[in-house]
């Protein structure tokens, strides 16, 4: 599979094409603003957190397609699961996008799951920040931050 | 879709002109990326250096290096010449009256932060009003804005057209008594278009307004005459005009140069300090303080003698030629909307698609070997006015070929079927 391939995947343009939980949460209790001042990109994650779980999370925004399909994808992921899962598969993730994680460990591409599709992105440094926005504004939305969150 | 204003439909190519001698000069187009010919049309971030510029870089740091203005040895005579010389080159270049109104900055925003702290700051008063278009780079927005915060005076803007032009009536009935300074770009870094500096110079000079111009992506395309213009600063950057990085000129009409106060204190800007006064060096050296990029002054000299050297009909003729081949093949693709579609441009077209954002657009393009950039190109409110988050530009210079804008359009359709 040739670079681009790896990084246009059929299931990242289908998040691309088709995203998941794309709308606003009426009954959300903490919501995060994403941008990246480079290139434009934004994006807002909508949580409804109950009991350190969340209940349910949704996106919105204008972006890439890399941008668009994390953001989807990470939706369909954090689903259900509690605030320290949540932030575990951040830092996984984060690792994942900059290379940092080692892709023969059976362990971490199993943490990953579904999100180890956009592991081709790390081959792209010019795309990190799209994949990783969604990321840091679910992180900034956990840690209840009010500051619009930033990739620079 | 069609552009509103087609330009002859892939016209004849420039005649007499030797895209290829142009080529041989520029060591880096015979680079490869991703295995593939670079394509370079990102002209309008940074243009490519021709190898007499890069020569006289590794020459000076080589043979010449010294500081200037302060050695009595050989070499830093012969710096300071250099650097001298490389003044009176910029000057005949934008013919200006005199070499005291070349001032050597950093580039196009240090020009344009130099007009507004020194210049604006001393005149400004709370209610008084500044006028920059809405088609301006951050860097003629952002200075003002902080003046405007210091000041307690008030921005006001420019409105432009569906095709991405100013609208002129209503720049002259933005012009009032409280008016201070206009501040408008050339040339849009973002469309393109070529803005008519000189009749908004003679209007605002009606009121005697003095204007300050962006001159960035004008220079690099355009034959700049400060005196035809008769505009007040003009400011652009070496970078962009196939010089050095770090090294930009700010002319300025040398009665508001004197009765401005320096903008930056320090060495080489003074004739005599005590504890109790400093007098100030002479025009242009109050504005330079400090050891200034030296090599980057020299290196810009070679630039604009490398540019004196050419036919600028032929090289206008070249590149119009690029742009009308571009604007028409750029056109025929389904789905692809051009960006502003001014009467006047120079080689600038900016483009979406309603389903393929601009990085990936610009990601798969780079995979063919084709540097463009993708996103708001600093002119964010360019971007807003237009409904787009970000946009795809494809920037030429005179070494750009139609082979080249052929590999872009494949490209495009490369993209356009990742995502069909």
């Amino acid at each position: 599979m040739s670079e681009l391939d790896e990084l246009y995947q059929e299931v990242i343009l289908d998040h691309n094409k088709s995203p998941r939980n794309y709308r606003t949460l009426a009954h959300a209790n903490r919501k995060a603003q994403g941008y990246n001042p480079l290139c434009g990109d934004q994006v807002t994650v909508y949580l409804q957190l109950e009991d350190g779980v969340i209940q349910d999370i949704s996106f919105q925004g204008s972006g890439c397609a890399i941008s668009k399909a994390s953001a989807s994808m990470m939706t369909a992921e954090l689903k259900g699961k509690s605030e320290t899962e949540a932030k575990e598969l951040f830092e996984n993730v984060h690792d994942m996008l900059t290379g940092h994680a080692n892709s023969a460990e059976p362990e971490d591409l199993q943490r990953l799951g579904k999100l180890a599709v956009l592991s081709g992105v790390s081959k792209f440094p010019a795309r990190v920040k799209c994949a990783s926005l969604a990321w840091h504004t679910v992180n900034s939305a956990l840690k209840a931050e009010e500051e619009v969150v930033s990739t620079e | 879709m069609k552009v509103a204003h087609e330009i002859v439909a892939r016209g004849p190519v420039a005649e007499g002109f030797d895209v290829d001698r142009i080529r041989a000069d520029f060591p880096i187009l015979k680079e490869k990326i991703h295995g593939k010919p670079l394509v370079y049309f990102d002209n309008g971030a940074t243009s490519q250096k021709p190898r007499v510029v890069i020569d006289t870089l590794h020459r000076y740091y080589t043979a010449e290096n010294s500081n200037i203005h302060r050695g009595v040895h050989f070499l830093s005579e012969q710096a300071t010449a250099a650097y001298e010389a490389a003044r009176q080159k910029i000057k005949r270049f934008v013919n200006a009256r005199s070499e005291q109104e070349i001032i050597f900055v950093r580039g196009t925003t240090e020009a344009i932060n130099l007009v507004a702290q020194s210049y604006g700051r001393t005149l400004l008063k709370p209610g008084d009003e500044i006028i920059v278009s809405a088609m301006e780079h951050h860097s003629n927005i952002v200075p003002w804005q902080m003046l405007c915060e210091q000041t307690g005076a008030r921005l006001r803007v420019i409105p432009i057209n569906h095709d991405g032009e100013l609208v002129l009536d209503e720049y002259g009935r933005l012009l009032n008594e409280k008016t201070k300074l206009v501040s408008v770009t050339h040339v849009s870094n973002a469309l393109g278009t070529i803005v008519p500096v000189k009749e908004i110079v003679r209007l605002a000079h009606e009121r005697r307004v003095p204007v300050c111009v962006d001159g960035a992506q004008a220079a690099p395309h355009l034959k700049v005459d400060v005196q035809d213009l008769d505009c007040d600063f003009y400011a652009f950057s070496g970078h962009k005009l196939f010089g050095p990085t770090g090294v930009g000129i700010l002319y300025g009409r040398s009665e508001l140069l004197e009765a401005m106060p320096p903008y930056q204190g320090g060495g080489d800007m003074i004739s005599l300090v005590t504890f109790e006064k400093t007098h100030y060096n002479v025009l242009p050296y109050k504005f330079e303080a400090g050891t200034p990029h030296i090599a980057g002054g020299i290196g810009l000299g070679a630039a604009v003698d490398y540019l004196e050297g050419l036919d600028w009909q032929q090289v206008t003729a070249h590149e119009h030629s690029l742009l009308s081949y571009a604007t028409t093949a750029l056109s025929e693709i389904d789905g692809l909307r051009i960006i502003g579609t001014a009467k006047e441009k120079v080689g600038v077209i900016s483009f979406v698609f309603d389903h393929v954002h601009a990085h990936d657009v610009g990601t798969i393009l780079d995979q063919e070997g084709v540097a463009v950039r993708a996103g708001h190109h600093c002119a964010m409110p360019v971007m807003q006015r237009f409904g787009v988050p970000a946009t795809t530009r494809a920037s030429f210079a005179l070494y750009n070929t139609r082979q080249e804008i052929d590999t872009l359009v494949r490209g495009i359709h490369r993209a356009l079927k990742v995502f069909a």
